[in-house]
């Protein structure tokens, strides 16, 4: 489908989207990757990223994220394919020259300079003059909130506060591509949140594109305007967060984004965008078929706890359902977390708000659990 | 923008800095749980545990104390002490006290040298006053070696003439009676009664009234009856008395003691012996020592024994600066002789150079050892470390082969054609040898403290660097270099101290010209024997290190001395 460039109206700001709005703004294409010339870390990477976009790439680690950011930033080459960078080729332009602001998990922020003289360094390698360099420095402090902190030595702050400082010096010299490599990685929950916020605000209000490297889907679908899953060197899925979660394309995307139910089974019959497929115990479920197309083929099928209605009044008539039994009942204030055995999986799991029409489930109660058959997805096994 | 920022600041949460900053404006003592205030009780607490730290370190702490810093203190003490020449020669440098260092001194202080050097002759430790003497006038050894023997027979005519007087002066119990108190002769009595041996005698005194009325003669004859009796382990009462002995009387007598106050033994002896001195024949002390040697008539020599007599002297260090100590004042050696200063200067300035050639060289060894992917850094690191596994010994002989001038440089060089077969290098026996060689050898201890600082350095500061737009050689001079600083300045210094007091190196590939100041020192403590000025120098060298380490603590900071992470 689709996917909108995002709303590029609002880098009107202070902005720094000097070049024209393209939706190919960061290109890459059919890019490999072997550091040992045996192994391909990167697969044949095409992706395409728009002027202004958030973009994150998401998975688990040693799938290939940092090392496509550091072809990006050109500190690594690719072993083949090309890289381009608002239309030109960059594989032969040395890092300092591509201009692209770099945020890295551990901060970098040069122990020996003040904050002052760390924001300072890429506008002195730049030759701008010493007023303009302390108002843009000045701006870049009061950017993420910082202003008191010009005199600090980068070890007097605390991890956020440095964090901050990371972000300040990579937007100072105004670069229209921002790479973050888990910058907030090594922070605890609670600033790692407001930092995210901080983080997406700044971006959009300034127009830059931002390529983000995360390991955390919490992170990736609040932040992110497309998220790219990556998987052994490959994409598994480049979409919105919102499509991301609703419609996994894959069995790894759907198990990787969220909580998930899993049960496999046998395709038995498609009609009407339906797939009815037998479980291995017998029972009959109905399913969305996303990658599978023949009858009798294997299929792992996937459902959101959240999506599963333990009340088959609701359900449609004709509707499949399951017979489940509750293994355990958890009270987590806004919802509950119950735990059941359906067709043989023990961790079957359903969460249902709390709320005046939902009963407690006991456990050793026998129910009937059912879905929406768009709920269910019949991926590849 | 502005709500959103609100918004996020509300989010947060109070940091770990909020706490901090909340828990400081409160200002009154905190109090324990006791009532105590907080502060006393958690030094009373931490007060014990201090205690058993130091208790556990004890040993260890004295065994440095031991092998350490009593090593250096004495080494210090060494360079200022003089002893030997006022407790050698007591008598004499009280009777050179009032001497003004003109002429010869008076007949007083000739008698005392020769009561003097005749005790340090039978003590045997008149030539190594003599040595000591030796560093500051040159030649004065010999003096004393001749003078310890001659020195013994002086007063021997007078003793004759005393017996001639009465046979009684040449019988040694009456010498024993005439000075020591009655109950020291009572004792010995009773000592051999029981059938002692001569070796158990209770120590030997002297009367008091012997001592104000023959002040001389008890002096002399006490050194006499104290070596008898502890050095030779015979009775004092037995042996014959010295010739000195006599001499001593005889100016005691001269002097014309109160010898009506005698109330000891032989009363009637000694007022005989009064009778007679003045008409007694005698040579005069002056005429005596010049038989001995003529050296004693040079007043020089006398002025060399008051300057050197006090117990502390700046003698050692004004020698070690190229200066000396004359009756005159300090003053510069002459122009021959200067050779320390030129010395330490050499020492710093090669140390320095050594220390250049080593950073030049170990920086990049070091930055290849931090960043080489493990395998080969493992290799490069066993390269670096093998010097260490070699005898210094092999590795400096074998810069002699590698650098003589028919050896393996220059052969190589002359195959090249680089240069002629005449005019091959000099490279060895002088400083190029000595700092080629020291290079080599201080090498590690340049790299490994590089190494261990550079190690780090993440790799994530250049690529930062890099990233805002910082060329390579930027990169790495305001981002990289001033990182490794702290493993340079631990490095040179290491390697800086480590070749001011280098010593094997140098004696062996520094020829004349490449020597330091330690192959001098080395040559104080086991060639020359002069210890004193080898502490003198030592001690120099190690205030030169504390003064260059103390001016680059001013410099860079000994905070940015790292050895490692
Ligand atoms: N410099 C390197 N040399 C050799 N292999 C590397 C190097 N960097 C990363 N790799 C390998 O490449 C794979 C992908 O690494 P990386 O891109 O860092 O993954 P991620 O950032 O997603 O965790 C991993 O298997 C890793 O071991
Ligand atoms: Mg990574």
């Amino acid at each position: 489908m689709m996917l909108l460039p995002p709303d590029l109206g609002r880098a009107a700001g202070e902005g720094l989207a000097k070049a024209s709005a393209r939706d190919d703004f960061v290109v890459f294409e059919r890019v490999q990757k072997s550091y040992d010339g045996e192994t391909l870390v990167v697969k044949d990477l095409n992706l395409s990223i728009a002027t202004g976009e958030f973009l994150t790439m998401l998975g688990p680690s040693g799938s290939g994220k940092t090392t496509c950011l550091m072809m990006l930033a050109g500190f690594e080459t690719a072993t083949h394919g090309e890289i381009r960078l608002d239309g030109r080729p960059i594989n032969n332009i040395p890092p300092h020259k591509r201009g692209i602001g770099m945020v890295f998990q551990n901060y970098a922020l040069f122990p020996h300079m003040t904050v002052a003289e760390n924001l300072a360094f890429p506008l002195e390698v730049r030759k701008i003059g010493k007023t303009e360099r302390e108002q843009k420095i000045a701006r870049a402090l009061d950017r993420v909130r910082m202003s008191d902190f010009g005199n600090r030595r980068p070890a007097q702050l605390s991890g956020g506060q440095q964090q901050r400082i990371a972000l300040a010096r990579a937007l100072v010299f105004e670069p229209e591509l921002v790479l973050m490599d888990e910058p907030l990685g090594a922070l605890d929950k609670q600033l790692r949140e407001s930092l995210q916020f901080e983080i997406t605000n700044l971006a959009h209000e300034l127009g830059i594109t931002v390529v983000y490297v995360t390991h955390d889907q919490t992170e990736a679908l609040t932040m992110s305007d497309r998220v790219a899953v990556f998987e052994d060197g490959r994409i598994q899925q480049l979409a919105t967060p919102d499509e991301l979660y609703e419609r996994p394309r894959n069995s790894f995307v759907a198990q990787f984004i969220g909580e998930n139910n899993t049960l496999l089974g046998e395709v038995a019959e498609i009609r009407d965008g339906v797939a009815v497929v037998r479980l291995d115990t017998g029972a009959l479920i109905d399913t969305k078929p996303v990658n599978v197309s023949r009858v009798g083929e294997r299929t792992r099928v996937s459902i959101r706890p959240e999506r599963v209605e333990t009340n088959p009044e609701r359900l449609s008539p004709g509707t499949h359902t399951l017979e489940a039994e509750v293994l355990e009942f958890i009270y987590m204030g806004d919802i509950y977390r119950t735990r059941l055995r359906v067709a043989g999986n023990d961790n079957f799991i359903i969460k249902t708000r709390n709320a005046p029409d939902q009963r407690r489930l006991q456990p050793g109660e026998r129910i009937e659990i059912g879905w929406l058959p768009q709920d269910c997805r019949a991926l590849d096994a | 923008m502005t709500d959103v920022t609100d918004a996020t600041t509300a989010r947060r949460g109070p940091t770990p800095d909020d706490a901090l900053r909340v828990a400081d404006s409160r200002r009154e003592p905190m109090l324990a749980a006791d009532g105590t205030p907080l502060k006393r009780s958690l030094a009373r607490a931490l007060r014990r545990e201090k205690l058993r730290a130091l208790m556990l370190i004890a040993p260890l702490l004295l065994f440095i104390l031991v092998t350490f810093i009593a090593p250096i203190a004495d080494m210090l003490f060494r360079s200022v002490e003089n002893q030997i020449v006022s407790d050698t020669l007591p008598r004499t440098t009280r009777a050179l006290a009032d001497w003004d260092g003109q002429d010869l001194p008076p007949e007083d202080a000739f008698a005392a040298m020769a009561y003097d050097l005749t005790e340090a002759a039978e003590l045997k430790v008149h030539t190594r006053l003599g040595s000591r003497l030796n560093y500051e006038a040159p030649g004065i050894s010999s003096l004393f070696r001749k003078s310890g023997r001659g020195t013994g027979d002086a007063g021997e005519a007078l003793g004759e003439q005393f017996v001639t007087l009465d046979p009684a002066w040449e019988n040694p119990m009456v010498w024993a009676e005439l000075m020591a108190p009655p109950d020291w002769l009572e004792a010995r009595a009773a000592h051999y009664a029981d059938g002692g041996e001569p070796e158990g005698l209770p120590a030997f005194k002297l009367r008091d009234e012997a001592d104000t009325i023959l002040p001389e003669t008890a002096s002399v004859y006490g050194g006499f009856a104290r070596i008898t009796q502890f050095e030779d382990g015979d009775d004092p009462a037995e042996e014959d008395p010295w010739s000195p002995i006599y001499l001593a009387l005889h100016r005691d007598l001269a002097a014309d003691p109160p010898l009506g106050d005698w109330s000891g033994p032989h009363a009637d002896l000694l007022a005989a012996a009064a009778e007679a001195a003045p008409a007694m024949e005698t040579v005069p002390l002056v005429q005596q020592f010049e038989e001995i040697d003529e050296d004693w008539l040079d007043p020089d020599v006398w002025a060399t024994i008051k300057t050197f007599s006090p117990p502390y002297t700046p003698g050692y260090f004004l020698n070690a600066v190229d200066m000396q100590q004359t009756p005159d004042g300090v003053e510069l050696r002459p122009e021959t002789q200067r050779i320390y200063v030129t010395l330490f200067l050499r020492t710093l300035v090669m140390s320095l150079a050594i220390t250049g050639t080593c950073l030049l060289l170990g920086y990049p060894v070091a930055w290849l050892l931090a960043n080489l992917p493990s395998g080969r850094a493992n290799l490069l690191m066993i390269l670096v470390l093998l010097p260490f596994w070699t005898s210094l010994l092999v590795r400096t002989s074998a810069w002699k082969v590698l650098l003589q001038q028919q050896g393996v440089i220059n052969d190589t060089l002359v195959w090249i054609g680089l240069i002629a077969d005449d005019k091959r290098l000099t490279l060895i026996n002088n400083q190029t040898g000595t700092i080629i060689a020291m290079t080599h050898i201080l090498l590690p201890f340049m790299i490994l403290p590089l190494y261990s600082v550079m190690k780090t350095i993440p790799p994530s500061y250049l690529r930062a660097a890099k990233s805002l737009g910082a060329t390579d050689w930027t990169a790495f001079w305001r981002v990289y270099f001033p990182q490794s600083v702290p493993g340079i300045g631990a490095g040179s210094i290491l390697v800086f101290i480590l070749a001011i007091g280098y010593y094997i190196t140098p004696e062996l590939v520094g020829g004349t010209s490449g020597v330091f100041i330690s192959n001098r020192i080395a040559y104080h403590i086991s060639s020359s024997l002069n210890w004193g000025l080898a502490a003198a120098l030592g001690s120099i060298l190690l205030f030169a290190v504390l003064i260059l380490y103390w001016a680059y603590d001013r410099m860079v900071g000994i905070d940015n001395v790292k050895l490692g992470g």
